[in-house]
């Protein structure tokens, strides 16, 4: 039988705000499969986004959700798990919102390691404001603020994260939507600041301004482009050159989580201070 | 018998916001502020309570408005840059009605101006900093133990109206040491915002039928709502559409116009036969009294207005007071901030004369009673 997703849409909330061959659909849809196979209750979820396409998403689903300034979803999203440690806090963002106007934000909540799932849907574009240049649009692609084709250098997101402390670190992309389910499973699993990104096309701002003929075409590209860690691994080094790994990139189990730090110093001063009494 | 302390400003009001039930801080180190944070990163972890020094200001006034929508108390403490850095979330919380309470420690400005001396040239912009239309509660406190009732006040008056609620005094209150007491538990009232009683399939967390503070329902607590930064409707989803936008907007503002009379607190000090007054808060307000004092030693007659409440601004009171003094001295440390509110409340009824200093030092009374003589 077919997966019902209605269950998890708040009626009347469609349609969507995306584009026709927009992939965040297919996301979605992932996150709200992982959703119901890992039985959650979702009074216990927290949805937090930022602003973007991506941050639109938490508005179209049944959980507790809040959709915040530009880039600070990670911020309150902070708030909220500190206040209710034992509660699912799960961010959705886009690849300006975390990593340009929230990179501050981004890296400090992987430095904290603070048990938060953080998807940042990565489409190379500011898609919301027409197709600017982000921190990951490729080098010579076009974009609106870069028409003769952009200078700037781009992040790659997972290694940001990891080098900011993040403990757990995945990549998949729409293209690749089976494997995208798994590796969202394991990021919620993980206890502590779990990062995945997930390649999207938007075809709209950025797709058509850069030789991809189709929706269709962007999603190709993604299957040629984006290989198993393993398979990526043993390439050798000549091949690697316009492909990425993608799956659980970096994981640590055992690092400290945050909430439980912060509670257990709270605990063990307290009781210090009652046996001093 | 409650306890008596001797406090600095900055001590006091984290004293007030744990009486109030404070258990959420959020901030990050700005001088003359951070002693607020240092107090509660000693006390919230020995009550189970929340304290983070985030990466930033804008972090820590969004943390805050998370902790909050989580059932939290919280509070934020700033000064200078960091409120300015603040802005943004704030009219969130504006918007969105979530209670909270931000502190403005007041320095010298603009930029990183004077750190480690006082100002009062926030004023305005703890009413217009942020973007857009928005209701404004602001408390003034000017000596310890008003700065811990007035924290105890603003916590309750954000709880009961859904909004965020400022306290604005300045370097020299916040750093001075005065005697205190802190009274028992119950003494001064405790307000927790009022929650959805409906089951939560009926609730709507911007139902405006009942009143205009809607019942608010905490993450996590089975009513499963949207809470965005988009003009929303009564369900809290977005909406593009007039009139809709247009009727919120008013009622946003209704929660504080509406209740003024609450709201707004001030201290009048013999002006009952006053032919000059002065019109003064915070510091300022402490060296006028002071001044008062001593031209009615002279045998003039002086009497201090002191706003407790600067936001929302007490209009009626300036208005009558215009009416029957000659003279309004308006002293603050600014170059010329709430002379303006108090000019276009008298309307021309008085004279209006400013007292200005930014140089990093306070209004002195003596400056103040010059001021009044002139006036007289």
């Amino acid at each position: 039988m077919a997966f019902n997703y209605d269950q998890y849409i708040r009626g009347g909330k469609l349609p969507h705000i995306w584009c026709p061959g927009c992939t965040y659909g297919i996301v979605f849809k992932s996150i709200l499969r992982v959703i119901d196979s890992m039985k959650l209750n979702r009074d216990d979820i927290a949805m937090v986004s930022g602003i973007g396409c991506a941050s639109r998403l938490p508005g179209y689903v049944d959980f507790n959700t809040l959709h915040t300034t530009h880039g600070r979803a990670l911020a309150f999203a902070t708030g909220l798990k500190m206040a209710k440690p034992d509660k699912h806090v799960m961010v959705v963002s886009g690849d300006g919102d975390a990593t340009a106007i929230g990179g501050n934000h981004f890296i400090h909540a992987c430095r904290r390691n603070i048990d938060i799932t953080v998807m940042v849907f990565n489409n190379f574009i500011y898609g919301m404001t027409g197709g600017q240049y982000s921190p990951t649009t490729p080098s010579g692609h076009l974009a609106t603020t870069m028409p003769y084709g952009n200078v700037d250098p781009s992040f790659n997101i997972p290694e940001l994260a990891k080098g900011a402390g993040a403990s757990f670190v995945a990549r998949g992309t729409a293209y690749h939507a089976a494997g995208l389910d798994r590796l969202i499973i394991e990021a919620i699993q993980h206890k502590g600041l779990s990062v995945v990104e997930i390649i999207n096309a938007c075809p709209t701002t950025h797709g058509r301004r850069n030789k991809f003929k189709s929706p269709t075409d962007m999603l190709l590209w993604m299957k040629d482009t984006f290989l198993p860690v393993a398979a990526f691994d043993k390439l050798p080094a000549e091949k690697t050159a316009g492909k990425f790994p993608m799956g659980v990139l970096y994981r640590k189990e055992g690092m400290p989580e945050y909430c439980e730090t912060y509670y257990g110093m709270a605990e063990r001063v307290r009781k210090q201070k009652e046996g001093r009494a | 018998m409650g306890q008596i302390k001797l406090l600095q400003g900055n001590e006091a009001c984290s004293e007030g916001a744990l009486y109030a039930g404070c258990n959420f801080f959020a901030g990050y180190p700005i001088t003359p502020s951070t002693e607020v944070a240092e107090y509660l990163a000693r006390r919230l972890p020995l009550i189970g309570g929340a304290f983070l020094q985030m990466e930033d200001e804008i972090a820590a006034m969004a943390a805050v408005i998370g902790g909050a929508l989580a059932g939290c108390k919280t509070l934020t403490a700033t000064s200078g840059p960091g409120f300015s850095l603040k802005q943004e979330n704030m009219g969130f919380a504006m918007l969105t009605e979530v209670p909270c309470v931000i502190v403005n420690v007041m320095r010298g400005g603009p930029s990183t101006g004077v750190p480690t001396g006082p100002g009062q040239s926030d004023i305005m912009q703890c009413k217009w900093g942020t973007h857009g239309d928005h209701p404004v509660i602001c408390l003034t406190p000017a000596y310890v133990q008003e700065i811990f009732t007035e924290t105890v006040r603003a916590f309750n008056l954000s709880e009961k109206y859904r909004t965020p609620v400022i306290i604005a005094f300045d370097e020299i209150v916040g750093h001075m040491r005065e005697r205190i007491e802190i009274p028992d538990k119950g003494v001064l009232p405790v307000v927790d915002r009022t929650k959805p009683t409906c089951p939560p399939s009926e609730y709507l967390p911007y139902d405006d039928s009942k009143g205009d503070v809607p019942a608010m329902a905490n993450f996590f607590e089975g009513y499963r709502y949207h809470v965005t930064g988009l003009n929303h409707g009564t369900d809290g989803f977005p909406v593009n559409a007039s009139p809709r936008i247009h009727t919120d907007e008013l009622r946003l503002m209704r929660k504080v116009e509406a209740n003024k009379a609450e709201i707004i607190k001030y201290e009048e000090y013999l002006l009952a036969d006053a032919e000059v007054a002065v019109f003064a808060y915070g510091v300022s307000g402490r060296s006028a009294k002071t001044a008062v004092e001593q031209a009615r030693a002279e045998g003039i007659k002086a009497g201090l207005f002191r706003p407790l409440t600067i936001w929302p601004f007490p209009e009626q009171e300036v208005a009558a007071l215009s009416a029957r003094v000659r003279g309004i001295v308006v002293p603050e440390l600014s170059l010329g901030q709430i002379i303006f509110e108090v000019d276009r409340c008298a309307k021309g009824r008085c004279k209006i004369e400013g007292i200005y200093r930014v140089d990093g030092d306070p209004i002195t009374p003596a400056q103040i009673l010059a001021k009044v003589k002139e006036v007289k």
